[in-house]
């Protein structure tokens, strides 16, 4: 006599998933094995490869990361993104008051107020990055202790809020472009190029910052130090032309200068310090690739320290 | 068949103590660069034999572990605080680098060593699901692709747009592990994330474990819950002490693992117990009896199973109860002996008294052992020792055909299967097994 199977619950592929238990899954999920491991583990030598494929495998991580930081900074704020205009638009004024109106700082036939500005804009972006990358390390201790991922992307994202930030303020400039009548030249086209400048360099310090800030604690508070310094040592509030000629290599030296003449030139159509801004992107290029060597060097101590 | 993860002579050191591996000062450093020469040359005159930290503070979390896994599989990894086991965990997450040896891992690796990790209490639900998503390797469209389940499953669906500070802890938790759990890669690793949560949240992470482990990916599990481990895995490696102690099948070394400690079998002094309560009374000793109340050291399956046990009381105390807790080594309650569930009139006089608790036909499975509880109330708690006495499970009266396997259960029961729609299949009888019920001996 015929019996007749009832009908199954679930289909044939699901029983294979359901195995007794203690006995090895015989399941219609194929894996096929590489050749080649795909990670491998070793404990590395002094000195690392920088590992950029992985960087690129991370690339959404570093976007999520920059967003996160972006939003974290607006939210339950009254005034919202205005701050990121604040802070240069204030700085300018007082600038103007003590240094251009009281002081008398020349400023080479721009007004001192667009003077200033067009120099603290960038210098707000470079200070506020390093700034906050030289602190996103121990910051975020809670992600190194417990996931991996290129830990350059903490830093990276950084930067990448304050290059939204950046963005945000110069919209403030372009404003105040057209309300001095500025005309525009082609010289403006350099501006993304010193923008990618900026922020080479600003990745580069604050990468570098970052590293030894997990090390060394002091670093914390010797950041905030260094950068007051650092803009008195570049040309946001006096132009390069009152240093007498013979000296102007000392401030060429600093990256900076040749970055913020380079934006007033582009900005106002003067001419280009070619020679100045050569160094700079010479210094910022080594700054980077040093402080990107330096800081695979340290990261495989970061889970233990921090 | 290949491994898909290979690792080999695998040792991480640490820094403990003044050297240690922590952050400094500039100052510190400088110091310690001048200082150096000088401590080189004294530890170079009283050179001393190396112990597992030597007087320069060194300590190896690990050392020479070496394992495989095939793709597939699932294993456990098992042992006390302190053995090792986060650290081989982060060592094969990448996120902390190995002193020596090599892994070799032949698939994508996600790991939890920890629930929520990079939950930002300022951004929303649907913010922080994409956050964590990223953080813990999802690409984002894997993440839009799964956003709807991953909702349903932590059923937070009115809350998405609200702050995460906002949420309740349990809901913060079952979003925490919705992300976690619906991450696919080809190697998961496991860290001990269900030790917190309410009994629902428990369950549910077992049973997408469960799910996960059935799948076919290979994962590695660590985890305290001994009752989990064989459950989920087919294999377990014990560590101790940062060096693979054992590694076989999954209920093997969770036996090995319980057992460490010998049971001490006959009376036992429990003066020295760890215990709590008022001190109003004690427990002074426990053991076993055999039928003639002589006493013994293990019980045989299906036998009676009475227990004695010696109290001290320095006042009189009227109106008591005492509760006598037969446990798996794992903890979980068998069955108790409570003076109030029988109604038995129980009070203490000042002095020495000896009660006994007689279970009848306590038919559990050989090669186990178990252990007792004691609890003695009076209002408050007037004495409780909750490792009382540990003993084993021998071989009774018809238990020679089932399986000493932990697995398949506790507690033995005759069963037989048979087929009911078609008369002529033969049942399963055993007729040893069934017959074998020690009903008889009444």
């Amino acid at each position: 006599m015929a019996s007749t199977v009832p009908e199954l619950a679930y289909d044939s592929d699901e029983i294979s998933e359901q195995s007794p238990p203690g006995e090895p899954a015989c399941t219609g999920y194929a894996y096929e094995l590489p050749d080649q491991p795909l990670i491998s583990i070793r404990p590395s030598r002094t000195w690392v490869a920088l590992n950029l494929r992985d960087l690129w495998a991370y690339r959404e991580l570093l976007f999520f990361l920059t967003w996160r930081d972006v939003q974290v900074r607006y939210k339950q704020t009254v005034l919202g993104v205005a701050w990121a205009i604040i802070q240069p638009l204030a700085t300018m004024l007082i600038f103007t008051l003590f240094f251009g109106k009281l002081a008398g700082m020349p400023s080479e036939d721009i007004p001192y107020p667009l003077f200033a500005y067009a120099g603290l804009l960038p210098w707000t972006f470079f200070s506020n990055a390093v700034t906050s990358s030289g602190n996103s390390l121990v910051g975020s201790s809670n992600l190194i202790t417990k996931v991996y991922f290129p830990r350059m992307i903490i830093p990276g994202a950084a930067v990448g809020a304050g290059l939204v930030d950046f963005a945000i303020a110069f919209a403030l400039l372009a404003g105040l472009m057209a309300y001095y009548h500025v005309v525009v030249t082609w010289s403006i086209l350099m501006l993304p190029v010193l923008v990618a400048l900026t922020t080479l360099l600003a990745l580069g310090v604050g990468m570098w910052m970052s590293a030894l800030n997990v090390k060394y604690r002091d670093i914390r508070y010797a950041l905030p130090f260094l950068i007051q310094l650092w803009m008195f040592a570049s040309p946001i509030i006096y132009p390069a032309s009152i240093v007498p000629q013979r000296w102007r290599w000392a401030l060429a030296l600093n990256p900076l200068t040749g970055i913020i003449e380079g934006f007033r030139s582009a900005l106002f159509g003067r001419a280009f310090d070619w020679e100045a801004l050569a160094l700079s992107a010479a210094l910022t290029l080594a700054t980077l690739i040093y402080a990107a060597y330096d800081f695979r060097r340290m990261e495989k101590t970061f889970a233990d320290v921090v | 068949m290949k491994p898909i993860i290979r690792v080999e002579n695998l040792g991480k050191q640490y820094r403990i103590g003044r050297r240690e591996a922590r952050y400094a000062t500039i100052r510190e450093s400088l110091v310690q660069a001048a200082v150096s020469p000088i401590n080189r040359l004294r530890r170079a005159l009283n050179h001393s034999g190396n112990g597992s930290a030597d007087s320069e503070g060194h300590i190896w979390a690990l050392k020479d572990v070496g394992f495989e896994v095939k793709p597939g599989e699932v294993v456990g990894i098992i042992g006390r605080n302190g053995a090792g086991k986060s650290t081989l965990l982060k060592i094969l997450s990448r996120v902390t680098e190995p002193t020596e040896g090599k892994v070799d891992l032949y698939g994508r690796v996600g790991s939890l060593l920890e629930v929520g990790t990079g939950f930002h209490p300022e951004l929303t639900g649907r913010e922080n699901v994409y956050l964590n998503g990223s953080i813990l390797g999802m690409s984002r469209r894997e993440i839009d692709r799964k956003f709807d389940e991953i909702v349903a499953f932590a059923e937070i669906e009115q809350f998405l747009d609200t702050a995460v500070k906002r949420y309740s802890s349990g809901m913060y938790l079952r979003l925490a592990f919705a992300v976690a759990a619906h991450l696919e890669p080809e190697i998961l690793m496991v860290d001990e994330v269900l030790a917190v949560g309410d009994a629902t949240y428990q369950k549910r992470c077992i049973d997408r474990m469960n799910q996960i482990a059935r799948s076919g990916r290979s994962v590695l599990f660590v985890s305290h819950n001994m009752d989990l481990i064989p459950r989920l895995c087919e294999r377990a490696i014990l560590l101790e002490r940062g060096h693979v102690a054992v590694a076989g099948p999954a209920s093997q070394v969770v036996r090995d693992y319980l057992e460490d400690t010998p049971a001490r079998f006959t009376d036992e002094d429990l003066s020295r117990k760890p215990r709590f309560g008022d001190g109003r009374a004690r427990f002074t000793h426990i053991w076993l009896v055999g039928p003639d109340g002589s006493p013994k050291a293990d019980h045989a399956s299906g036998d009676d199973l009475r227990v004695r046990v010696r109290i001290q009381s320095h006042i009189q105390i009227p109106n008591a109860a005492l509760a006598l807790n037969v446990l798996t080594a794992t903890g979980a309650r068998i069955h108790s002996g409570w003076t109030r569930e029988v109604g038995f009139p129980f009070f203490l006089n000042p002095g020495n008294q000896e009660y006994e608790c007689h279970f009848l036909a306590m038919r559990l499975r050989p090669g186990q052992r178990m252990t007792i509880g004691l609890w003695l109330e009076a209002g408050d708690v007037v004495d409780c020792v909750e490792d009382a006495l540990t003993f084993e499970i021998l071989e009774g009266h018809g238990t020679e055909f089932f399986s000493t396997d932990r697995l398949q259960g506790v507690v033995l029961c005759n069963y037989e299967w048979s087929r009911v729609d078609d008369k002529t299949v033969p049942r399963s009888r055993d007729e040893d097994i069934c017959n074998s019920s020690p009903a008889a001996h009444y």
